[in-house]
């Protein structure tokens, strides 16, 4: 699914990368408020929804080479992640919606889940 | 005798949330630069990243040293934090002694241990309460030569 076309779906705002948007395609997506199981359960390349606003998400995605961040329920994030996420060139997406409805309809229009593995607990 | 590893050493300073990550990135960079595969950077990241957020969380900082040999990366964490009274169970993945407050920050999931484990070949944890932690965890690169160049012509 085209960034943009990610934007469109969850009428979204976009905070920074305007001009990136365009050149992006996704295929996986994965929603956490923990750094961790994003670090354990998020597949490279694919997009990262969170209501995370600190400065450490955007180095997470960095990490694992996410190529957007999507904010969800309309929480801003923290002026330091959008420098670090302009320095990197992540793009970072606002939407309004909830995680739920956010995942939900990006879901609807085609975005996969990123699997989790079976491991012992 | 094998060869001498390319190394680089981080100083991570204990409580200071705002810089977690920051020396895992630099890690990134420079193992980017190396020219080591994507994946591997990635995993070596990630155990990085770990280890620096439990450094800065719970050990009152420490040291992250990152060698890379030619067949491997290895990585070498030391703290003189307060230990890990129980490594089996920090081992498990949800169980976390961070506060509230770290929670908050979207981190403390318990996953910390568990993530390193799964992104090394080999992760070798030691403790002692009051003293510190030390943590070795080793990266091999793929045994196919797929890093190797092409040569042209």
């Amino acid at each position: 699914m085209k960034l943009v076309d990610v934007v469109r779906f969850t009428n979204a705002e976009i905070l920074y990368g305007e001009e990136l948007i365009g050149a992006i395609d996704v295929e996986y997506a994965y929603g956490s408020d923990l750094m961790s199981d994003v670090l354990a359960f998020a597949r490279p390349g694919s997009l990262l929804l969170t209501g995370l606003t600190n400065v450490q998400i955007m180095r997470t995605a960095q990490m694992l080479d996410i190529p957007a961040v999507v904010f969800v329920r309309g929480k801003r994030p923290q002026d330091a992640a959008i420098a670090l996420a302009s320095q990197v060139k992540i793009p970072v997406i606002l939407s309004r919606l909830s995680m739920f409805e956010t995942c939900g309809i990006l879901y609807r229009e085609g975005l996969l889940p990123c699997s989790i593995p079976d491991r012992e607990v | 005798m094998g060869p001498q590893p390319y190394v680089e050493r981080y100083v991570v300073q204990g409580g200071v949330f705002d810089a977690i990550g920051e020396a895992s990135t630099q890690l990134k960079s420079v193992l980017k630069m190396l020219g080591i595969p994507s994946d591997i950077t990635r995993r070596a990241t990630v155990v990085a990243y770990e280890a620096e957020m439990n450094l800065v969380i719970h050990a009152g900082g420490g040291e992250i040293t990152a060698s890379v040999f030619p067949d491997r990366l290895e990585l070498f964490v030391r703290d003189e934090g307060p230990g890990i009274p129980d490594i089996p169970l920090a081992m498990k993945e949800g169980y976390s002694t961070a506060t509230d407050e770290i929670r908050e920050m979207g981190f403390g999931a318990g996953m910390g241990l568990p993530n390193m484990k799964r992104n090394s070949d080999s992760l070798d944890v030691r403790s002692e309460v009051g003293k510190g932690t030390s943590l070795f965890a080793v990266i091999r690169f793929p045994s196919d030569p797929v890093q190797q160049p092409v040569k042209e012509g």
